[in-house]
């Protein structure tokens, strides 16, 4: 099994999550992070006084999947992801040990 | 005593009255007539107490929502998430403290008459307020109307200050700090405007008469130059100006703001002491002005930056109520469009140019905002009073233009007396309970925020 984080504009949440259900991943955990990459911030201004905004508002999305679909995962959120800009995320391949449902006790790929 | 006998004239004219109808006969006899007449005289004063009690009691409740909600809103919304309760708190606490103040000796002190700089002591602990109006400055209000009006003045001037040293000060020390304040700065300056026998007052025989109508000098000159002392005195928030201190959520200040337009309503308006045309002429300037100068900021804001921000809008909104105070009863409504357009972009250029120049952390810009417009308020007064709208010296002109010039040299003075009261007053107080109990919290508790280290709680919990 894999964990697949990903980092990508928070406008793409909805494309990269059909995008996921289509290639039958069962579910995700989606979070609001702030980072910065090769992307430059923006500024914001508050009565004249401009703000350079260094992190940017980002969605971290966590899946974890079979090891078998991992390619199709990766395919898919780097396509529906993708603006071709500084600033379309980065995604993380992790090995995930054992996954156990809290309901039922199942264990491994029967828990995902 | 005058006005008791008067209570009594129309209790008993009222009975005799009862008596008269029908009796019709009578009323044919010249005594009858006479009767009738002053029964009727009294019937009109007592619809018009009746009108005027109902508009400055609800003027008076406008003002206090000035404090709470709508100046702890637009300032919570201003600072940062750790700071937001601590930031209501010391408006909401000031609704308290002060109103205690002014029932023991804050009232005496403003509208009592001793000399040009205080009152005496006639009104101390509320002594002789009651229902019977007080001739000197509303004859047709309860002076216990007048009293709660003029007390909601009180209570948002040092409010107002609060926003300068926001996220740094103690409680405790904010607290010392405004009861000192409202003493030695508050009481007196406003004696010296609107009291009887006062240094500036315009009517009732003040050494240099000076146009106030709703408080530029007593509420806006003298927050916002105690405003710049504080923040100058307990110095810059740490982190300032290299890291970006944002507001943390302007939502809250949008209402605020919105619910100080509406509240200054009773604030100019209500200062016509009754409910009459100055009234509606004050409520008019108010509003224009309001509106010329939103629009006056962000014009400037868009050109500048490239963007109209909503900051800027309601920023410029109040500034432009600021800058009509003093002369929402003495200006028309062109003049009021003026008068607020120049604040709009005169305190956007106080707030950006002017702050940054000067490296001064005057966090909430009470100075760039209530100091500048203040100013700027009073002595466009001395320019655009005119006796078409206000006849305050009887027939003879008011302001500048209407043909008195030397009224614009009055303002100027009733601008300087309130910047050196309420400076050098400032300062001394800031010295004394910086040397007694300490003004500032510690680095840490700063960093943690005022919500935790001095109240123990948060403002926010989103989770849970």
């Amino acid at each position: 099994m894999k964990k697949i984080e990903a980092i990508i504009r928070p406008h793409l949440l909805d494309a990269v999550k059909n995008a996921l259900r289509e290639i039958d991943v069962k579910g995700m955990t989606v979070s609001e992070v702030q980072g910065y990459g090769r992307q430059s911030g923006h500024t914001e201004t508050y009565r004249g006084a401009e703000y350079q905004i260094d992190f940017i508002p980002k969605l971290k999305i966590e899946v974890i999947i079979p090891d078998e679909i991992e390619v199709a995962v990766v395919q898919a959120i780097s396509k529906s992801a993708q603006t071709g800009k500084f600033g379309d995320g980065k995604i993380f391949i992790l090995p995930i040990n054992d996954v156990i449902r809290i309901r039922t006790g199942e264990r491994g790929e029967a828990a995902l | 005593m005058n006005q008791r006998l008067k209570a009594w004239h129309i209790a008993s004219a009222s009975i005799l009255m009862l008596g008269f109808l029908d009796t019709t006969v009578l009323a044919q006899t010249p005594t009858a007539t006479e009767d009738r007449l002053r029964q009727l005289e009294q019937t009109a004063a007592l619809a018009q107490t009746s009108g005027d009690n109902a508009w400055m009691l609800t003027c008076a409740a406008l003002v206090l929502m000035m404090t709470g909600p709508g100046l702890a809103l637009f300032y919570g919304g201003l600072v940062r998430r750790k700071n937001v309760l601590a930031t209501m708190m010391q408006s909401f606490t000031l609704m308290a403290v002060v109103t205690v103040l002014w029932a023991l000796y804050g009232y005496t002190f403003a509208f009592g008459s001793w000399n040009w700089f205080i009152g005496d002591l006639r009104y101390a602990l509320m002594h002789g307020v009651g229902a019977i109006p007080n001739a000197t400055y509303a004859p047709t209000i309860p002076q216990q109307t007048f009293m709660v009006y003029q007390l909601m003045f009180a209570i948002i001037t040092p409010a107002l200050i609060t926003g300068a040293f926001a996220e740094r000060m103690k409680f405790s020390a904010m607290l010392v700090f405004m009861i000192l304040w409202s003493t030695f700065v508050y009481f007196p300056l406003a004696h010296m405007v609107w009291g009887d026998g006062g240094l500036l007052n315009a009517t009732l025989a003040g050494r240099i008469p000076t146009l106030d109508f709703a408080g530029g000098t007593v509420v806006h000159i003298s927050s916002g130059i105690s405003a710049l002392i504080c923040a100058l005195y307990i110095g810059k928030r740490i982190g300032f100006p290299q890291q970006a201190m944002k507001p943390h959520n302007l939502t809250l200040s949008f209402i605020g703001a919105c619910l100080l337009w509406v509240g200054w309503f009773g604030f100019n308006a209500g200062s016509a002491l009754a409910a009459n045309s100055l009234a509606t002429s004050a409520f008019v300037a108010t509003h224009f002005a309001s509106a010329a100068a939103a629009l006056g900021w962000v014009a400037v804001e868009w050109i500048r930056l490239g963007k109209p921000t909503v900051l800027g809008a309601i920023s410029g909104a109040v500034a432009g109520l600021v800058a009509i105070t003093p002369g929402a009863g003495f200006v028309t409504p062109m003049a009021a469009l003026i008068i607020g357009v120049a604040a709009g972009a005169i305190c956007y250029f106080m707030t950006s140019s002017v702050k940054r120049h000067f490296g001064y952390d005057d966090s909430l810009d009470v100075f760039g905002i209530h100091g500048a417009g203040g100013t700027l308020g009073a002595l466009l007064t001395g320019i655009f009073a005119t006796r078409a709208v206000n006849p305050i010296f009887k027939d003879a002109p008011v302001g500048l233009l209407d043909g008195h010039a030397a009224q614009l040299f009055n303002q100027g003075v009733g601008v300087l007396v309130a910047i050196i009261i309420a400076a050098v007053g400032s300062l001394i107080i800031l010295k004394l309970v910086d040397v007694t109990i300490g003004l500032r919290v510690t680095r840490e508790d700063e960093i943690t925020g005022l919500d935790i280290s001095q109240h123990g709680e948060e403002g926010y919990e989103l989770v849970g």
